[in-house]
């Protein structure tokens, strides 16, 4: 009996009188108890090392900026437990800004008010008041940074005007420029769901099973007065309103697959179900659709040949930005940086000659590739024009898409990849016009295709021009005379083909 | 008081530890070096053997920004996928040298190439290629047009080409040049007639 009490507990062995077993076994039990726990402590750090490391590194947070002069996007980055943004980055497409270092202080002028920051401090100089930025100031690579929380109080300092942050979402509105909306159903059987925007809208529209999302990446769209609207339908029961990461996400909820209309120049969405929709098409329905666009999953969509409502007659894209350096033309030149300044230049010169033309990427933003086709295409513009900038050769080279291998279109959707097939004759008539000005004004000029995306991605008319320097000397890429002589050789040759490329769908 | 075989246990065990650390940094060296040897040590020799033909090489030329075709005799083995495989690297090789007149970075190679039926192509080339390559639109074009032209030159019935990074897909050659896609050859050979013609 004895032996089963020690094997079954041996600490209640003491009364046995076994001394030496009893410390013997309590020393075992010491040394498991230890060992278990170096091997944790050897293994446990290891684990989370390789844990942080498969997880790799958080998402990127973005801030969406709305203002009547430029919708932009910008990279946030934390320090110091708050997330920060480059104030320069901020206020540059909004109007002139220049700025200046001295010793630990940072001068930053936009337009005609002067603030003053300093390196680590908390408070600024704003127009000749102090203002709160709620954490220390920052400079980083020449930039100064601020927390993103401060630009509520700062900017209206800068713009003399009101702006509107919101923060968790990373949304900044600039004035009185939000866009407000009301959704409606009308009809039972089909349901249709109308929804009113106070302003032109262009979002992406995604489909999955029960469920119709509209992103709007662009739009300074913010929610009704309810975030959750609901409408008694059994086909169409609810919409949601959501924001986050700088988008607003209109969510309709559906029991069966819905599709959306575009109308009155983007104003207006309609949901109806598929269903209805084709009947809506089919030759023998009554067209009650006749003016509006479809819009579903894929944003190739093929254009339709009425009349199109765009905003913009040319979208100029100042390639790269962001993280995306492009060429790095001298050790204090990029690519990013001069394409961004002929986009600009582009920009006057056309507007001077009466064309409406939006800079795609107005700031140092991150913009992929296909958020330009998206944008380009959504928008319908007459013609987009890429702007590269290089080092290598003389002159300038224009090129059009050179397309890749490429799958069938299906149905009214054409192929991602070759969707600039329909549109390649009159790309070509834009570059020859763009050759033919610059080989007037003697500067040396070739025509090629070439594998650059987005232009394969374009269902319009889509050109990029490369511009190197006439001769070894870098620096001429920056300079503004020899900008402008290439952008308003451009703008003319784009002005003469206005007709033509207006006529486009 | 802790009983001395504990004291001697967590020793033994702070050794293996110590020992395991010492083991990895010298095992994760072994690793290390031979795959930096390997970018910097390319075969002097051709490492095929075969019959010396005559093949026709397409150069880019940097300083007009032209194609030009150069004869050259170089072994050829005798599969077709082998073939293609020297014809690149041959062509690889011209731009290796530092007065070639369109340099690719040091340590620039064809991994590999892959003929599937019907008309596919898929050319390999190592990351240093990629990495090293200068940016810039004609720059990366001359280079992508220079390799499908030559590869669909001298060998029939080729379609389309697919170009992979040390086997992995990548969204552009240097930043322009577009890799996500495949090359419709016939656009492509379009492409290199116009290149020939010069500004």
């Amino acid at each position: 009996m004895r032996w089963t009490k020690v094997n079954a507990n041996p600490d209640h062995a003491a009364g046995s009188g076994n001394e030496p077993r009893r410390r013997f076994r309590s020393g075992q039990s010491r040394f498991r108890k230890v060992s278990a726990l170096s091997a944790a402590g050897i293994l446990l750090p290891a684990f989370l090392l390789w844990a942080l490391v498969l997880s790799g590194a958080p998402a990127e947070k973005h801030l969406s900026i709305y203002s009547v002069a430029a919708n932009y996007s910008l990279t946030l980055v934390p320090r110091e437990g708050r997330d920060y943004v480059g104030l320069l980055e901020v206020l540059e497409p909004l109007g002139k800004v220049s700025s200046k270092f001295e010793g630990s202080r940072w001068r930053l002028r936009y337009n005609n008010v002067e603030g003053d920051f300093q390196v680590g401090k908390t408070r600024a100089r704003v127009r000749d008041r102090d203002a709160d930025l709620v954490g220390k100031f920052l400079v980083e690579n020449g930039r100064g940074m601020v927390p993103v929380s401060s630009l509520a109080s700062l900017l209206p300092r800068f713009l003399g005007g009101p702006v509107t942050l919101r923060e968790d979402s990373g949304r900044l509105f600039i004035g009185n420029i939000a866009t407000h909306f009301t959704a409606s159903l009308a009809g039972e059987n089909p349901p249709r769901l109308v929804f009113h925007f106070t302003a032109p809208v262009n979002p992406t529209i995604a489909t999955e099973p029960g469920a119709l999302r509209m992103t709007f990446s662009h739009d300074p769209v913010v929610a009704p007065a309810s975030p959750t609207l609901t409408f008694g339908n059994k086909t169409i029961p609810s919409a949601t309103y959501t924001e986050s990461g700088g988008t607003a996400v209109v969510t309709v909820n559906a029991t069966i697959p819905v599709i959306a209309t575009f109308a009155n120049d983007g104003r207006t969405i309609t949901i109806v179900p598929t269903s209805a929709a084709a009947q809506n098409q089919s030759p023998n329905a009554p067209s009650t659709a006749a003016s509006a666009q479809t819009v579903a999953a894929a944003p190739a969509a093929v254009p339709p040949a009425l009349p199109i409502a765009r905003r913009y007659f040319a979208i100029i894209d100042a390639s790269h930005g962001g993280d995306d350096h492009g060429e790095t033309l001298s050790s204090s030149l990029l690519e990013k940086d001069v394409t961004v300044a002929l986009a600009r230049s582009l920009r006057q010169e056309l507007e001077s000659r009466g064309i409406t033309a939006l800079v795609l990427r107005d700031s140092d933003a991150n913009l992929s590739v296909d958020q330009r086709a998206v944008f380009a295409n959504a928008d319908h513009a007459a013609i987009y024009i890429c702007m590269h900038a290089a080092s290598s050769a003389h002159g300038v080279r224009v090129y059009t898409a050179l397309l890749p291998y490429g799958e069938d279109d299906r149905g009214p959707f054409r192929s991602w990849t070759t969707a600039q097939h329909a549109s390649l004759p009159l790309s070509q008539v834009a570059a020859a016009a763009v050759a033919g000005e610059l080989q007037k004004r003697q500067i040396p000029v070739r025509t090629l295709s070439a594998p650059l995306r987005p232009l394969n991605n374009i269902t319009g008319p889509a050109i990029a021009v490369e511009v190197a320097p006439q001769g070894s000397d870098v620096s001429q890429l920056t300079a503004p005379d020899y900008q402008q002589l290439i952008t308003s050789a451009v703008a003319t040759a784009i002005a003469a083909s206005r007709d033509q490329l207006g006529a486009a769908p | 008081m802790i009983p001395r075989h504990l004291v001697i246990a967590m020793a033994v065990l702070l050794l293996a530890a110590l020992g395991l650390s010492i083991y990895a940094w010298h095992v994760r060296k072994t690793v290390v070096s031979p795959t930096a040897a390997a970018v910097d040590t390319r075969p002097l020799a051709p490492p095929v053997s075969g019959p010396v033909e005559g093949v026709v090489l397409y150069v880019a030329h940097d300083d007009d920004g032209t194609l030009r075709p150069v004869s050259a005799q170089i072994p050829m083995p005798s599969g077709r996928q082998q073939r293609s495989e020297e014809l690149l690297r041959a062509l690889v090789s011209l731009y290796l040298d530092k007065s070639s007149p369109h340099v690719l970075g040091a340590g620039s190679d064809i991994r590999s190439v892959f003929l599937i039926d019907p008309g596919v192509a898929v050319i390999d080339v190592n990351s240093a290629f990629a990495d090293t390559h200068r940016s810039g639109i004609l720059v990366e074009e001359l280079t992508v047009v220079s390799l499908i032209h030559t590869i669909s030159a001298n060998t029939s019935g080729i379609l389309r080409v697919k170009i992979l990074v040390d086997g992995k897909e990548r969204d552009t050659l240097a930043g322009h040049a577009d890799l996500s896609a495949f090359y419709d050859v016939s656009a492509v050979n379009q492409l290199a007639t116009q290149l020939q013609s010069g500004p």
